[in-house]
């Protein structure tokens, strides 16, 4: 048991740690100014940026997956459907905003872009949450492996609503966005896309932790561990089931409204169940119901996924080199997609918790607590 | 009025009549038990009353409202809270969280005042906080506020269900078999903090229990069912007299 | 009316597709409660397994040079053996020893739907995008009966199913081990206490399972002349869902849905464009397990408080 410190000491370094709370959100700031400056003045190059931009999709798209797959307990493996909503959304509304694609002429004159940008966003974020829906109604009834089941037919069926429709190119793909990408920089000529990237990870960081943190949210987790006490106590688990799964995929749209934009191309096969495998095995990696674990391992991954562009050409070059493959055959990059897979059965095996489990890193590094905080 | 009327409840699971024509009328600041042998629809009535069966027919009134058909989490709206026969906590959060969360549907923040963190959000958490606090300490449960329910004790498990029973402010507290599973200490103990909590909050309490000692040094009224059916109401001495009771606990044969 | 008949033969063969996989995920969902995802792409390996055997019989230069009856004759037993061979070693690597760790049931369900994953990418890593073709095995002779054509593979194909069934049907209905496995999905605990080898029936069910789809593999493989790494993917998720339609862990019920969805589709497919049948057939899933999450056949469950 824990010696009881005098109110007076507790609040005093209370007070100490919100004092460095606010230093660190300081130093993050800056970091991010610094780093939109490097990009800005050309210190890292495109790529570079591409990676830091993709990490921060990621990392929104695995939190939020994290939030019914950790904090919940249900197994949605269809999260990609709804980023795929996100993506079309908030491709269908920025280029109706500024290119005429859609309604005959662009609603808004470019110098508008950088100012309606965030409407593309929400639109996304809303419309994915509504879809969210589609997988909340049934998880009602249905838990456990029916409700995986449901989440994949989810993915599925936005994907095939989405080829079937030939106004949003089908079959073909939306592309475009990358006009609404130079409208914003005609304006002010800033990395836009990686702001808004930043921006909105850095917001759905927050509003998963806020949530997390409350009353309200932890109602996610009661339901999580036990639905009868949560249901006996008050807990309406229906609403908070509902909850959970808009907030998730609205977040996803997000995510997706985003990967929209920096790509400027779209298609639906993007948002298979591959890829809401790459979701799975995020947040898996990091530790189901861990904020920080998962977004360690949302960097971890886009890293590895990279990486693994240069190792596997140079893995093959090695064996060539030492005659450990036929002649005739090379390793591709489809190995990705073994390496993968292979990786998330290997953690299921050994540590099925993730690396974090549930807990956060302030856990695993108390003294972090006197920079970080989580509850 | 009474505080809670049930009449004529009855349920049936397929050809099975787990309960039949069960009443009871509990008043305020009431005192009752239910007994009975194993399998003979405690539960069920628990179950019930709490919203999570419908009824086959009968009534439930609860503080004037008919809660027939009403949700779980409606039903503890209205001031019912029950505790469980197996041990029912979130074993992944605090013991505090699992108080805090018992005044959840008392909450009065939405979504967005939890992400914004209004200043209606920070009244409610502080005030949910001190509630709790203060709920644990009067269970003598203070120190634990920051442990596992899963770490602590089977004693203190119960403890902790009672109290967040207890936090959700109720009119009537419903037991199931809150003393199964502790030593004679903890049982000591449990009693202990039953009668305080009738007399402190002046609630009323229904309880199913086995253990004599609990029900004979708690309770004002018994009622004692078997095979679904009531078979004897009365006080605790009363009771412990009746020979149908002790024909159904004891068997034919005995007399 | 004749193109009706046309599209219900066709539907029937269909059929007979998805019910030989479906079989496999309901008895290894009956048996272990498992969601094997990884089933459909056992029924693609099953279609490559085909491939190379009949390949390696055939070739006239090879080793063996035999006939193409003899072939066929030869590949059917050694395509199942192989396939349930894949099948076994998937559960004893993957499944056994989370199962034997008592790991949740989710946990089980990933490694499942990570196999099928390693399963196609594996196949496509190693053997390039190329599309294969199974060598004709036997003649093509198409009966005519007024305006309605059918094959004799497609014949052979239905008869089949419908041979697999029964004798899966007799197998767990009336055989010790059968009765083994209908008492492992009952109480998987208590079973060792009686006596009964829990590994054994559970590796037997995989044996059954993966085999029927090794035919269904096989016989897929000469009735379409495109094999792919995918081609168990898709299949596989529409089998599954005629599995569920027919409440999983029925095998009643997965052999008739497999019929129904394959009806389904094809009707939908004569009347609407093709990109709609996933649609439909997806849409079908999620309604049904919305509002009947057992399926048509199989019972309610209630919760226990």
């Amino acid at each position: 048991m824990q010696p009881r410190t005098s109110d007076f000491t507790s609040s005093l370094s209370s007070i100490a740690q919100s004092a460095q709370r606010r230093t660190l959100n300081f130093v993050f700031l800056l970091a991010a100014l610094a780093l939109i400056l490097a990009v800005h003045y050309d210190f890292l190059d495109d790529y570079i940026m591409t990676i830091l931009m993709l990490m921060g999709i990621n990392i929104i798209f695995a939190a939020s997956l994290n939030l019914v797959n950790g904090y919940m307990g249900e197994f949605s493996c269809g999260h990609a459907g709804f980023m795929c909503v996100g993506a079309y959304v908030g491709s269908i509304v920025s280029l109706g905003f500024f290119t005429g694609r859609f309604f005959g002429a662009s609603f808004f004159p470019p110098e508008f872009a950088p100012f309606l940008f965030p409407v593309v966003l929400l639109a996304a974020t809303l419309v994915s949450a509504v879809f969210g829906l589609i997988v909340a109604l049934p998880s009602f009834h249905t838990r456990d492996d029916y409700l995986a089941i449901i989440t994949i037919a989810a993915n599925f069926i936005i994907i095939s609503i989405v080829v079937n429709i030939d106004a949003i190119g089908g079959s073909r793909g939306l592309q475009g966005m990358k006009r609404t990408m130079n409208a914003m920089r005609q304006v002010l000529d800033i990395p836009w896309m990686l702001v808004w990237v930043v921006i909105c990870t850095v917001l759905c960081i927050t509003v998963l932790y806020r949530l997390m943190t409350s009353t309200y949210g932890k109602g996610i987790s009661a339901v999580c561990q036990n639905e009868v006490a949560a249901e006996i106590m008050g807990v309406n688990t229906n609403r908070v089931k509902t909850m959970a799964f808009m907030v998730s995929s609205g977040l996803a749209g997000l995510a997706g409204a985003l990967y929209a934009h920096v790509y400027g191309y779209i298609n639906a096969t993007n948002f298979d169940i591959l890829k809401s495998t790459e979701g799975l095995v995020m947040v898996y990696l990091g530790g189901m119901g861990s904020l920080s674990g998962v977004i360690l391992a949302a960097i971890g991954f886009t890293l590895l996924v990279e990486m693994l562009r240069f190792i596997l050409p140079a893995m093959n070059d090695f064996l060539h080199a030492f005659s450990l493959l036929p002649a005739d055959y090379s390793l591709n990059q489809v190995w990705k997609w073994v390496i993968i897979p292979l990786i998330l059965i290997l953690l299921m095996q050994f540590r099925p918790e993730g690396f974090l489990g549930n807990k956060e890193l302030t856990h695993v590094f108390p003294r972090l607590k006197r920079w970080i905080y989580f509850k | 009025m009474p505080l809670l009327e049930i009449n004529g409840l009855t349920q049936r699971f397929g050809g099975l009549q787990a309960l039949a024509d069960f009443s009871i009328d509990i008043d305020e600041h009431d005192l009752v038990g239910l007994i009975g042998p194993n399998g003979a629809g405690k539960t069920t009535v628990f179950n019930l009353v709490s919203g999570f069966y419908r009824p086959t027919s009968g009534s439930i009134r609860f503080a004037g409202t008919p809660t027939l058909g009403l949700k779980p989490h409606r039903v503890t709206a209205l001031g019912m809270a029950r505790t469980f026969q197996n041990i029912r906590l979130w074993h992944d959060l605090t013991v505090l969280d699992n108080i805090r969360l018992a005044g959840y549907c008392s909450l009065g923040y939405s979504f967005l005042d939890a992400v914004l963190r209004t200043k209606r959000y920070k009244d409610a958490e502080q005030s949910i906080r001190t509630k709790s606090l203060e709920i644990l300490e009067m269970m003598e449960l203070g120190e634990f506020a920051q442990e596992y329910p899963k770490n602590l004790p089977y004693g203190l498990q119960r403890r902790v269900e009672l109290a967040r029973a207890l936090a959700t402010k109720p009119k009537l507290l419903l037991l199931d078999e809150p003393a199964a599973g502790l030593n004679s200490v903890d049982v000591d103990d449990l009693i202990r903090h039953i009668r305080w909590i009738y007399d402190e909050f002046r609630i009323s309490i229904w309880m199913i229990e086995h253990q004599m000692k609990v029900v004979m040094s708690l309770c004002q009224h018994l009622m004692v069912v078997d095979f679904g059916r009531t078979i004897a109401k009365g006080t605790p001495l009363e009771i412990q007299s009746n020979p149908v009771v002790i024909n159904a606990y004891l068997g034919d044969d005995v007399l | 009316m004749e193109q009706f008949i046309q599209q219900c033969v066709n539907a029937l063969q269909w059929g007979s597709f998805y019910a030989l996989i479906a079989l496999g995920y309901t008895l290894v969902y009956g048996v272990l409660r498992l969601i094997n995802f990884a089933h459909g792409d056992i029924f693609m390996v099953g279609a490559y397994i085909a491939f190379f055997v009949s390949t390696t019989f055939l070739a006239p230069d090879g080793l063996f040079g035999f006939s193409r009856e003899m072939t066929l004759i030869l590949t059917i037993p050694l395509t199942v053996i192989l396939t349930s061979c894949v099948g076994v070693t998937i559960e004893r690597i993957a499944y056994r020893p989370l199962r034997r760790r008592g790991a949740h049931r989710l946990y089980v369900v990933i490694t499942a739907l990570m196999c099928g994953l390693v399963l196609e990418n594996g196949n496509l890593a190693l053997l390039g995008a190329s599309r294969r073709t199974l060598p004709e095995l036997i003649d093509k002779q198409v009966y005519k009966f007024g305006e309605i054509a059918v094959t004799n593979l497609k014949l052979w194909v239905i008869f089949a199913a419908f041979l697999v069934f029964i004798a899966l049907h007799l197998v767990v209905t009336k055989t010790r081990i059968g009765m083994a496995m209908r008492a492992v999905s009952w109480d998987r605990f208590a079973l060792p206490l009686m006596g009964i080898p829990l590994d054994k029936v559970i590796v037997f069910t995989f044996v059954l399972g993966s085999g029927i789809a090794g035919l269904g593999g096989m016989l897929f493989g000469m009735s379409y002349p495109v094999l792919e790494p995918y081609m168990g993917a898709m299949t596989g998720w529409k089998a599954f869902i005629a599995a569920v339609v027919g409440g999983i862990g029925d095998i009643r019920g997965a052999f008739a849905g497999g019929f129904l969805l394959a009806f389904v589709e094809i009707m939908v497919a004569a009347f609407l464009p093709s990109t709609f049948r996933d649609l439909f057939a997806f849409s079908i899933l999620l309604i049904i397990l919305w509002k009947r999450p057992t399926g048509i056949f199989g019972l309610p469950l209630t919760t226990k408080i």
